[in-house]
């Protein structure tokens, strides 16, 4: 018999970690078979910070380095720059990208760093508890925001790869979802693009992509899909943004 | 081989230093009393097929230090007091991650902003680890220009060697002034490999990230959540910095054979310390001066033989701070020989008659 489907070659047979219903765990894989896809998988350098995904280089079969929360652009500038030859790229959470992190963000975009960045927006962050991001929509109810997000108070939920594709330096921004089968492949699509850029040497490319959190949204994996399609993606348009 | 003889500043003198050592990546914030370092290194980088990047700000290039050394290439950043206490993150993430990394502090007077003239404050922020968790760093004290430059070679192979942050530990004045440099090219304090470059692999350094090609992925962390997995990496960490206290200690001394009083400083106080002691000698007072060159490991062991074999034998420790390597000396010393202190901090610097003053008034 044919076998039709299976695990990537760099992704490694490991029980989860993660929350059931949690996006996490398919964008790993969406970047596994890219990798594989492409060739890449001896050449490729994950950076990957604190957040839910911290231990990313235990799903992945290929050099992964930790970084400090928000850092991981920073790491990765460095990598790049020795190692011209290899593919390096980040796995950054919204809590880690958006706001400690803004700085080595809107900086190494603005350097046009030859790097790919998977931009993981949950809306909120994961590992501490479900606490306010800079993500969270207006309304939404956080650990830190108990009456929900308010303008006010909080400022409004941060558009970040808006904000990043007004930056000359960066050649490729574009936002999906994991909100069904049609947009986990235009996520993967994305992912694509976004890692032959860096081979191409075109510059610094991000892949935002909408993921469930359902333990900290506060719902089943099914509502929170819908939830993404419903709400989510009307605060962050899917589509190429730059 | 060739020899050549420059005048040069100290921080240009450290940057040329960590060039010859092989360091291809430098990453750094602008902050007085180094400004003179990035610009050198940002002259000199490019010709020595290196990488400089003027970061965003200490975090980020202290982090990205980090990175290049997880990719294999010998890394420094430098900065001054402010700028330390922001890369201590990064810092204690390459002690975690037992990267190889050098870190030049070129030391201000503090706290918070205080001001850029030459003090010694941060000794205790260098030596006793600075950020967070149970970590060392190899603490090196120049005194002169021509030290700060070899000292960048046995700093990059001390940090290659054993896998942690080297810091090297100055202040202002040695920053700033010029002395006559002798750059010699077969220069070679080398304890290990040679360094590896953006253009070489390195080969040596079979734990850095080059692309999983043939081997099984590396991972560069220092994060352990098993119970018990972390104690058990601390516990290394440990051993490894027993290792170093045992076999890198390093200090010059003066007149030690019969001195009854003596001098302690590191740095630029230890330049004036020494004048001080030879205008005693020549007045045939007995004093002797140590100077520690590692900071940390400490060298004690000079100290505790010392202090054992003569009952009458007094030190008097001197610092730009007010009283931290004292603590050192005090520890090492174990109550066994009398210790006093003398320092100013914020700028002022003990003159040689500060000093002679009280050396006069200990009476010995
Ligand atoms: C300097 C620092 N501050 C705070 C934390 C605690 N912390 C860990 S993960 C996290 C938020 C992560 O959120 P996000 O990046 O959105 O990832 P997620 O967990 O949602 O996947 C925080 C605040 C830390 N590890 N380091
Ligand atoms: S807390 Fe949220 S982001 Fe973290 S693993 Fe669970 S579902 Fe995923």
């Amino acid at each position: 018999m044919q076998k039709v489907f299976g695990y990537p070659k760099s992704l490694r047979n490991i029980l989860t970690h993660y929350c059931a219903g949690c996006g996490h765990g398919i964008a790993h894989r969406l970047i596994a078979e890219v990798v594989d896809e492409l060739g890449i998988r001896e050449k490729v350098i994950g950076v990957a910070p604190v957040g839910c995904a911290v231990i990313a280089y235990d799903y992945w079969d290929f050099d992964c380095s930790e970084a400090a929360h928000g850092r991981a652009l920073a790491v990765a500038t460095a990598i790049k720059r020795v190692r011209p030859q290899n593919i390096v790229f980040t796995y950054q959470g919204d809590g880690d990208l958006a706001a400690i992190g803004t700085n080595e963000t809107i900086h190494a975009a603005n350097r046009g760093e030859n790097v790919t960045v998977i931009f993981i927006n949950n809306a909120i962050y994961g590992m501490t508890g479900g606490q306010l991001a800079p993500t969270t929509l207006l309304g939404q109810k956080t650990a830190t925001t108990p009456a929900g997000r308010e303008a006010k108070f909080h400022g409004y939920p941060l558009k970040i790869s808006e904000m990043l594709a007004l930056l000359p330096a960066v050649k490729y921004v574009e936002r999906a979802a994991l909100s069904s089968p049609q947009e986990i492949i235009n996520a993967k699509k994305a992912v694509k693009l976004a890692f032959q850029n860096q081979i191409d040497n075109l510059g610094f490319s991000l892949v935002e992509i909408l993921s469930p959190c359902p333990t900290y949204w506060g719902m089943s994996p099914k509502k929170a899909l819908e939830w993404m399609r419903d709400v989510m993606v009307k605060e962050f348009p899917l589509g190429r943004i730059k | 081989m060739s020899k050549s003889k420059v005048l040069i500043t100290g921080n240009e003198a450290i940057a040329q230093g960590a060039i010859d050592a092989g360091c291809r990546f430098y990453a750094g914030y602008p902050i007085t009393p180094q400004n003179e370092l990035p610009a050198y290194m940002a002259r000199q980088m490019p010709a020595a097929g290196g990488i400089f990047i003027q970061a965003e700000s200490e975090l980020a290039a202290i982090n990205m230090v980090f990175g290049a050394a997880a990719a294999g290439v010998r890394a420094m950043t430098s900065s001054s007091s402010p700028g330390i206490s922001l890369k201590q993150e990064g810092i204690s993430y390459i002690a975690g991650a037992e990267l190889p990394a050098v870190i030049v502090n070129i030391m201000r007077g503090g706290p918070g902003l205080g001001n850029i003239w030459p003090a010694q404050s941060d000794y205790f922020q260098a030596t006793r680890g600075g950020g967070h968790g149970d970590y060392r760093s190899i603490v090196l004290a120049p005194s002169s220009i021509q030290e700060a430059y070899e000292l960048m070679f046995l700093a990059f192979d001390l940090a290659d060697k054993y896998r942690i942050p080297a810091i090297i530990l100055g202040d202002g004045i040695l920053g700033q002034m010029m002395e006559p440099l002798l750059v010699d090219s077969r220069l070679s304090l080398v304890v290990s490999e040679r360094p590896a470059t953006s253009d070489q692999q390195p080969t040596t350094k079979n734990w850095a990230l080059t692309g999983a090609k043939g081997r099984p992925p590396n991972i560069v962390k220092s994060f352990y959540m098993k119970e018990g997995d972390l104690e058990k990496f601390n516990l290394c960490l440990q051993e490894k910095y027993k290792v170093i206290q045992g076999k890198e200690e390093r200090f010059e001394s003066l007149f030690l054979d019969d001195a009854k009083l003596i001098l302690v400083a590191y740095g630029t106080m230890a330049r004036i310390a020494k004048s001080v002691v030879q205008r005693l000698r020549k007045e045939g007072k007995k004093a002797g001066l140590i100077r520690p060159i590692t900071l940390w490991p400490f060298p004690q062991k000079i100290f505790q033989r010392l202090a054992i074999s003569d009952k009458r034998l007094a030190f008097l420790v001197i610092e730009m701070s007010y009283g931290q390597m004292l603590e050192d000396v005090k520890l090492a010393v174990c109550g066994k020989a009398k210790v006093e202190f003398f320092g100013r901090s914020g700028g002022g610097v003990p003159t040689e008659e500060e000093i002679i003053k009280k050396f006069e008034s200990l009476k010995v």
